[in-house]
């Protein structure tokens, strides 16, 4: 009956969202943010740990929503790590044009490697109300390296 | 087919034969569509009706002394005295055409609400309204100093007549502001009752009608109620058409709402007078041609019969709860005694997103979220659910599919 449905729910998605990695709350974070799409239900709070030289040490999240939104987040701290904050939005952005398109032509060599793990999203593009659920994420990370109070939202 | 279908004379399959939209595939499956509680589909009957108005007998209604204006007003009064047989009101005056059902509500926060209710006041709704039914209270608390209070839910997703009780109690209630039938829960509320226990206090009652009006009849006279709204897109009519029934002494003691034009007597620089009701709370050109619509729709339910589009969502409401109930993992948000073909639910191990995008996939639509009611969802302590509701041209096989479609998900997600 869902067989055609296996391009949007891979099983690397079904996996993450079942078993989101660095699902935790970071007690010594420098950053926090919350996520929240009221209309839908999704719900995340993320925090960042940063490196001295202002690299992100480390990146967990928790929150209820979606197989799409828990995983993009799982996937998303675990490709985070190490980047500086001007390289995560860099990678956000190019995310959420994957998301919105489905490809990625100007991803670049440098971002070639992180593009390929997160390319497992690029099936939402075919669902136009479920692109929000992917975003998500990203842009409550924008909000917690800019370090704004408010909830970031993709509604 | 079903022995009560085929017993009140109802045919599924013709009635969705006057349904153009319901013959079309989605990605290659036939439409299975269970959201009309969100919005219903058009019927043949409406949509020529609209196109026939607009092609034949459309200008500006009270306006006119030509021969097309005169036509398009006695159209558009005439759908008014439809709308007043239908909800059996004693008088065709007590029917305001507005925009929506919550425009309608909005209207009776503003001018009900703060020309005559006084700061002190208490008004009641319940934890089971639409949004619609909830914000115009909240703004009308937080600007004229009104209270609101909230009637509990029970665990069945019933209406606590026991707590609606006890905050009438002081009598400082003036009025009662709840749903006829959820969105989400289906439960169909004791109108007679509110209205009986509402007047004992002191209070008037309003009900909102937007899910009931589809699925039963509601007959003004018989309820006792002070207002009832409904809106045309749910009844098979079309969008930006809503109705505000209220007792003629009240909407004569209330004052307009929107100002403009129609809705004054005489105006100068200085002041105005407004027109006398109905008109004195339409101001502005109106949806004619929704109106005329709206008609129409009323004349295709009246066609068909309210008692047999009953018996045969009765049957769908039957075939749902033992379909729906029997599946693992599946919990069902209500199980009122008295309830509508609305059906919210959630899976154990899929989200409600998820699972509306799988259900897309088989050609069902149903509606994922909150439905416009968040604290009923934090009430049952449920983040989102998926919603099914359905229409006179549902069928038993397509709740069948559902079921079917419903378990195999499970399965996909597990």
């Amino acid at each position: 009956m869902f067989d055609d449905l296996r391009d949007l729910y891979q099983e690397v998605i079904l996996d993450h969202g079942r078993k989101p990695r660095n699902f935790r709350r970071l007690e010594d974070a420098d950053r926090h943010a919350r996520g929240d799409n009221p209309m839908c239900g999704d719900r995340m709070e993320l925090w960042v740990k940063l490196e001295a030289d202002g690299r992100i040490a480390d990146a967990a999240f928790q929150g209820k929503g979606c197989a799409i939104s828990m995983a993009s987040a799982s996937l998303m701290t675990e490709t985070v790590r190490g980047k500086t904050p001007a390289e995560a939005h860099a990678l956000g952005d190019t995310f959420r044009a994957l998301a919105m398109t489905g490809t990625c032509p100007d991803c670049g060599a440098e971002l070639a490697d992180d593009m390929e793990r997160l390319q497992v999203l690029g099936g939402v593009s075919e669902y136009p109300s479920r692109v929000k659920c992917a975003t998500l994420a990203w842009h409550t990370l924008n909000n917690a390296l800019d370090d704004k109070q408010e909830a970031a939202s993709s509604e | 087919m079903d022995g009560a279908v085929v017993a009140t004379g109802f045919d599924v399959a013709r009635v969705r034969q006057d349904f153009p939209i319901l013959s079309q595939t989605v990605r290659g499956k036939t439409l299975v569509f269970l959201d009309s509680g969100a919005s219903a589909q058009k019927p043949r009957a409406v949509i020529d009706t609209m196109v026939r108005t607009m092609e034949t007998a459309y200008a500006n209604v009270h306006r006119g002394a030509y021969n097309l204006s005169e036509k398009a007003t006695a159209a558009y009064e005439a759908a008014r005295a439809a709308v007043a047989r239908f909800l059996n009101a004693a008088d065709e005056r007590e029917i305001v055409f507005t925009s929506s059902s919550t425009a309608a509500i909005n209207l009776v926060a503003h001018s009900y609400g703060r020309g005559v209710l006084k700061a002190g006041d208490a008004v009641l709704i319940s934890e089971m309204e639409h949004h619609a039914n909830l914000v115009p209270w909240q703004m009308l608390r937080d600007a004229h100093g009104v209270e609101l209070r909230v009637a509990r839910v029970t665990d069945a997703g019933e209406l606590d007549m026991a707590d609606v009780e006890a905050k009438l109690e002081d009598g400082r209630v003036k009025l009662v502001a709840v749903t006829h039938m959820s969105n989400v829960l289906g439960t169909v509320t004791p109108a007679e009752r509110l209205a009986t226990l509402a007047h004992a206090h002191g209070a008037k009652l309003l009900l909102d009608g937007s899910q009931a009006a589809v699925h039963r009849r509601v007959d003004m006279q018989a309820i006792g109620c002070d207002f009832y709204v409904f809106t045309g897109h749910k009844l098979y009519g079309p969008t930006g058409i809503g109705v505000l029934w209220g007792r003629m002494e009240l909407l004569e003691r209330m004052p307009p709402f929107l100002g403009g034009g129609d809705m004054i007597a005489e105006v100068s620089l200085e002041r105005f007078l407004p027109a006398s009701v109905p008109a004195k709370f339409e101001a502005g050109t109106p949806p004619i041609i929704e109106a005329i619509g709206l008609h129409a729709a009323i004349d295709y339910v009246e066609s068909i019969g309210m008692t047999a589009i009953e018996a045969h969502e009765r049957t769908l409401v039957d075939r749902a709860t033992t379909k729906l109930s029997a599946i693992e993992g599946l919990t069902l948000m209500g199980r009122a005694q008295d309830r509508g073909g609305v059906f919210a639910f959630a899976l154990d191990v899929a989200h409600a997103h998820d699972l509306a995008t799988l259900l897309d996939r088989t050609g069902i639509a149903v509606r994922s979220g909150r439905h416009c009611a968040e604290p009923l969802h934090a009430r049952f302590n449920v983040e989102s659910t998926c919603r099914a509701s359905f229409g006179l041209y549902t069928t038993v096989e397509e709740i069948d599919y559902l079921a079917e479609a419903l378990v195999k998900a499970r399965e996909f997600f597990s």
